[in-house]
């Protein structure tokens, strides 16, 4: 039987050579994106609790629009967001050379009435911004919040030079996805916790949490009247 | 051999001639009666790229724009859609609004909005639903209030355009959509 199989493969052996092996899979399907990445929070549940006592709050998100933000922040609070985008703000005083005047912009930028609004996402924007016009910022963003009202914030506590801003899309209460996209210029400094808490000096600050991210998340609250 | 064949050739071919025109001139003339008495009740109307309306539009079907309006657009048990070419400087008032192009006014909507990618909108927008595209822009805010929930003064006055949303005004069907959503 051996032998009548190894007779019949030298047979086969005529008609040509041995199927070559397959390429391998990985050379052939396109190399996978970069996945983007869901990090823990722990502030963000603190914030929607703030929010959740409230009926129909006012959130101020000043970060880019994120669709799925929006949804996930109407669903989960009932409420009403604007998107007051100061990344592209900022954007626009690098492009016209005026980031000087940063600060006198954002003492005027904001059209709601002081004590308004409920919550505010700040993100990470005072990162992007010099002392004075980070401090102008906090205290805009300091009157408009009613008694009680809430602040998130993030600081980066590494020095970095990559001029990119970052989209926080919430995944879940617990997770953010930190999606970069291209700005003109990089986070200018490293706040230390002290100095945060100077610039806010109207709040308080309910939590503050170290990540492994290198983000401080850190929660303000503004005293009840 | 010759004889058979002419015998064959005629006895098939008159067979399926008559019987193939024979079901569209009946069915024909049916058809076309239809599509002209029918077509203004459940289908989509378009208002072309180089329409240009000043003042109030409304109606009670689908509207498809992709020309310029400019003024009030309510369409309040239908789908708006805002063509990619569509240029909307109006308030609007839909059941569900659909925004491929641009709107700069307040949009309300009973059921949904949804602006999708390279859409554009400048303005506030009041629904239950709110869907939002990556690539799409979008200034203003969006109220997304619960079922229940008490008309509350507005907070913002960011706009001369802007109208208090009015969420007694949004069916009870679609705030109890709005509640399924969210749970």
């Amino acid at each position: 039987m051996a032998d009548s199989a190894r007779t019949m493969t030298d047979w086969l052996g005529f008609l040509g050579n041995r199927r070559a092996a397959e390429p391998a899979p990985a050379a052939v399907t396109p190399a996978p994106a970069t996945p983007e990445l869901s990090h823990p929070t722990k502030s963000l549940q603190k914030f929607l609790a703030c929010l959740q006592a409230q009926e129909n709050p006012v959130l101020l998100d000043l970060g880019p629009v994120v669709g799925s933000n929006v949804t996930f922040f109407g669903e989960q609070l009932g409420c009403r967001i604007r998107v007051e985008d100061v990344a592209s703000d900022i954007e626009a005083h690098i492009k016209k050379d005026t980031t000087d005047q940063l600060a006198e912009f954002f003492a005027k930028r904001f059209t709601q009435a002081p004590g308004t609004v409920d919550g505010i996402l700040a993100w990470d924007v005072l990162d992007y911004l010099d002392r004075n016009a980070a401090l102008a910022l906090a205290t805009a963003l300091t009157q408009l919040l009613r008694p009680d009202g809430a602040l998130l914030g993030f600081f980066s506590t590494t020095e970095s030079k990559q001029a990119v801003y970052t989209k926080y899309v919430v995944v879940d209460p617990q997770h953010l996805r930190y999606r970069a996209y291209p700005a003109s210029r990089p986070r200018q400094r490293a706040l230390l916790t002290g100095d945060i808490i100077r610039m806010f000096k109207g709040l308080r600050v309910s939590d503050s949490f170290l990540m492994k991210s290198n983000v401080r998340e850190m929660l303000f609250r503004k005293n009840p009247a | 051999m010759w004889k058979r064949d002419e015998s064959v050739k005629p006895a098939t071919p008159p067979a399926p001639a008559p019987a193939a025109p024979a079901p569209p001139a009946v069915s024909m003339p049916a058809a076309s009666s239809e599509r002209r008495t029918q077509p203004l009740q459940g289908e989509n109307v378009n208002i072309g790229k180089s329409v240009v309306i000043k003042g109030e539009l409304s109606g009670s079907e689908d509207l498809t724009i992709e020309g310029n309006v400019e003024g009030r657009i309510e369409l309040k048990e239908n789908i708006l859609t805002i063509g990619p070419n569509g240029k909307i400087r109006a308030e609007v008032f839909a059941k569900s609004v659909i925004v491929l192009g641009e709107v700069t006014g307040n949009v309300t909507a009973s059921e949904k909005v949804d602006i999708r990618d390279n859409g554009s909108v400048d303005g506030d927008i009041t629904s239950p639903r709110v869907a939002i595209a990556e690539g799409a822009h979008f200034r203003g805010s969006v109220d997304m209030q619960r079922s229940g929930a008490k008309p509350q003064a507005p907070a913002v006055a960011s706009k001369p355009a802007a109208t208090a949303p009015a969420p007694a005004a949004q069916p009870a069907a679609a705030s109890a959509q709005a509640q399924k959503v969210g749970a």
